[in-house]
């Protein structure tokens, strides 16, 4: 038991790594066939001082004259070495903008991510239990407009209702403007988060609900429920007794799996609402054409979702014994 | 197939029937007619657009809803109900070119598994879990950058990222089909792989095809608007719906809500339309989901 452990481990990261390496050739390739100038992108203003032969120089300096395989080459071996380059607009090394903005983006996921997950989770139990009555139908209603409702949409009209007519909540960013970083308190930051992260459970509450509703109406067709319900188990008893054991795991794991949308939203939301976080500064890398950032942080979003995905995979087989069992036998 | 049992309990004395009023056709029906009817006002609206309406107008600069304008007027004085329709038509134009291209990938990929045989079959596996292991607007962002923006960008972004999940249906029914009989039979028969795949395979994945690309294609609106939103998508000359929206962005904290509101809601309604259609479209089509 404890060996095939071990290589369905080792599996998984020789899979991991080959997604990696993937996505570096993949992401390495494009920035190559795009026509943005390295040398120009660099240097910026003062193109015009730089004669053609010290442009020759530079790209002799940079290894640019080389062929792109033993450049990719050269990338990925300073990549290995823990060297993502230097970002451009923030004048720092990639990783610590990465590892920066990681925190203050892990806080909002974390908020939007617990948040949907209960309530998505309470929604699609309360759907399928009044199985084509009132509640029922709004929560489905809901969720299908709210997979139709553009993110960052959501977000201007949240800020329109609670910052420009209630004024209760600030107008975006991430601190309150103006104030030295040691007089921020963390009932600031609290303040701030409120309104993205409502922005991202709020979306993020439709896929949960709607595959919750689907997966307790499946249960509830089931013969072990017919049985349950011929002994008198109606209600919440019966749902406790029998249907959230059976629906509670599929949830988490869908919740796991759903990282990657939850990325793609919160690039939306920060943008929206000027939060300061990774989605930001992905934007602002794609904007202003800065390279390093940029590929530091499709490999950083790549690791991200294959993380969620993995510990999706992996609650599974730790705690359903069906499959714990079909695995080990 | 599962019976579906309602006890009528004395706690609950009106057991839940199925839903009355329409059955799942006529709902397809009803709602294939109303989304023909808004792309034709979007259509309509959208190419009958009168240049003074999209130029500006200073006189009637920042003016609230009226009858004369539908959803208000902005900063320069133009009318935001003709820039909607405008900027819903390039998205639309967009999301066709880009669901499509997706709807192509995804058959060359299920042809692919079809005719080849395990190492086929692990290679398009592994491409999709590649493809799903970035987020969506990641691969948007690094496409739209690499091709410097515009509308080439996005059309290939979208192309690249809406394949996977249509793939992974495909993939599924294809391996369902190989193991059919009458394609083992061709096999023995001494049929080639590319003579079963054309002639017993792709007639069954026709109608998946068409419901996949139809559940695509409101995704592909979506994204362009968000890419373009961001400002890596159309240029902020063009009246897309993403332009409009992030322009809105700024005059939000002047009270003026109609600005983002109504091109927002245009856009939702109009994507839930056509997902919705999808949905319906998918139950009738598919036997799997027909059940449910």
């Amino acid at each position: 038991m404890n060996g095939r452990w071990l290589v369905r481990l080792g599996w998984k990261l020789l899979r991991l790594l080959s997604l990696l390496a993937a996505v570096c050739f993949f992401s390495f390739w494009l920035v190559h066939l795009s026509p943005i100038d390295p040398v120009q992108a660099y240097i910026g203003a003062d193109m015009m001082l730089v004669g053609p032969e010290q442009r020759q120089q530079i790209e002799a300096y940079w290894g640019l004259d080389r062929p792109p395989l033993e450049q990719f080459g050269r990338w990925l071996a300073s990549l290995l070495h823990g060297d993502f380059g230097t970002s451009m607009i923030y004048r720092q090394p990639v990783l610590d903008v990465i590892a920066e903005r990681f925190w203050s983006s892990f806080l909002l996921l974390a908020a939007a991510w617990v948040l949907s997950g209960i309530i998505g989770f309470a929604a699609g139990i309360l759907a399928a239990m009044t199985r084509d009555r009132w509640p029922d139908r709004l929560i489905s209603w809901y969720c299908y407009t709210l997979a139709a409702t553009p993110t960052y949409w959501l977000g201007l009209v949240l800020l329109l209702i609670f910052s420009v007519w209630l004024e209760w909540f600030p107008i975006g960013l991430g601190v309150p403007a103006g104030v030295p970083a040691e007089y921020v308190t963390w009932q600031d930051r609290l303040h701030h988060m409120v309104l993205p992260a409502m922005a991202l459970s709020i979306t993020g509450i439709a896929p949960i609900a709607l595959h919750t509703r689907q997966k307790l109406l499946d249960v509830l067709n089931s013969e072990f429920v017919l049985f349950a319900k011929a002994r008198g188990f109606k209600g919440w008893r019966l749902l406790r007794r029998h249907g959230l054991r059976n629906i509670a795991l599929p949830a988490i794991s869908l919740q796991f799996a759903a990282f990657s949308e939850l990325f793609g939203g919160t690039v939306l939301v920060e943008q929206v609402f000027s939060y300061p976080g990774l989605g930001q500064a992905l934007v602002e890398a794609g904007l202003r054409g800065d390279v390093p950032l940029l590929l530091g942080l499709v490999l950083f979003s790549t690791l991200f979702v294959y993380v969620g995905n993995g510990l999706a995979d992996g609650l599974y087989r730790w705690i359903d014994p069906r499959i714990r069992k079909g695995s080990a036998a | 197939m599962k019976a579906t049992v309602h006890y009528p309990s004395t706690a609950s004395p009106s057991p839940p029937v199925r839903r009355k009023g329409l059955s799942g056709r006529q709902r397809a029906v009803l709602t294939l007619l109303v989304s023909l009817l808004l792309i034709a006002g979007i259509v309509y609206f959208g190419l009958s657009a009168k240049p003074e309406q999209l130029s500006t107008d200073l006189m009637a600069r920042n003016e609230a809803p009226s009858l004369k304008h539908w959803f208000g007027t902005d900063w320069l004085g133009r009318d935001m109900f003709a820039r909607t329709m405008a900027g819903l038509l390039l998205s639309m134009k967009v999301g066709l070119i880009g669901s499509f291209s997706s709807v192509l990938i995804a058959a060359s990929l299920g042809l692919m598994v079809a005719v080849g045989g395990r190492p086929a079959d692990r290679m398009v596996t592994w491409l999709t879990d590649l493809f799903l292991s970035l987020p969506h607007m990641v691969t948007l962002i690094l496409i739209a950058f690499v091709c410097g923006g515009g509308l080439k960008g996005i059309v290939i972004g979208v192309a690249l990222t809406h394949w996977p999940n249509l793939t992974r249906v495909l993939r599924a029914e294809v391996m369902q089909l190989k193991s059919a009989e009458y394609v083992q039979i061709s096999r023995q028969m001494g049929k080639s792989g590319w003579w079963v795949a054309s002639r017993h395979i792709l007639p069954h994945l026709v109608p998946q095809l068409l419901v996949g690309w139809l559940i695509l294609f409101p995704h592909a609106i979506l994204h362009e608007a968000a890419i373009t939103f961001l400002g890596l998508g159309l240029s902020p000359h063009q009246p897309a719906i993403g332009v409009i929206l992030s322009e809105a962005m700024r005059y939000l904290t002047a009270g003026m809500w109609w600005l983002a509101f109504f091109p927002g809601l245009s856009l939702l309604v109009l994507v839930l339309t056509l997902d919705r259609l999808g949905h319906h479209l998918r139950s009738i089509v598919d036997p799997h989901e027909a059940q449910r």
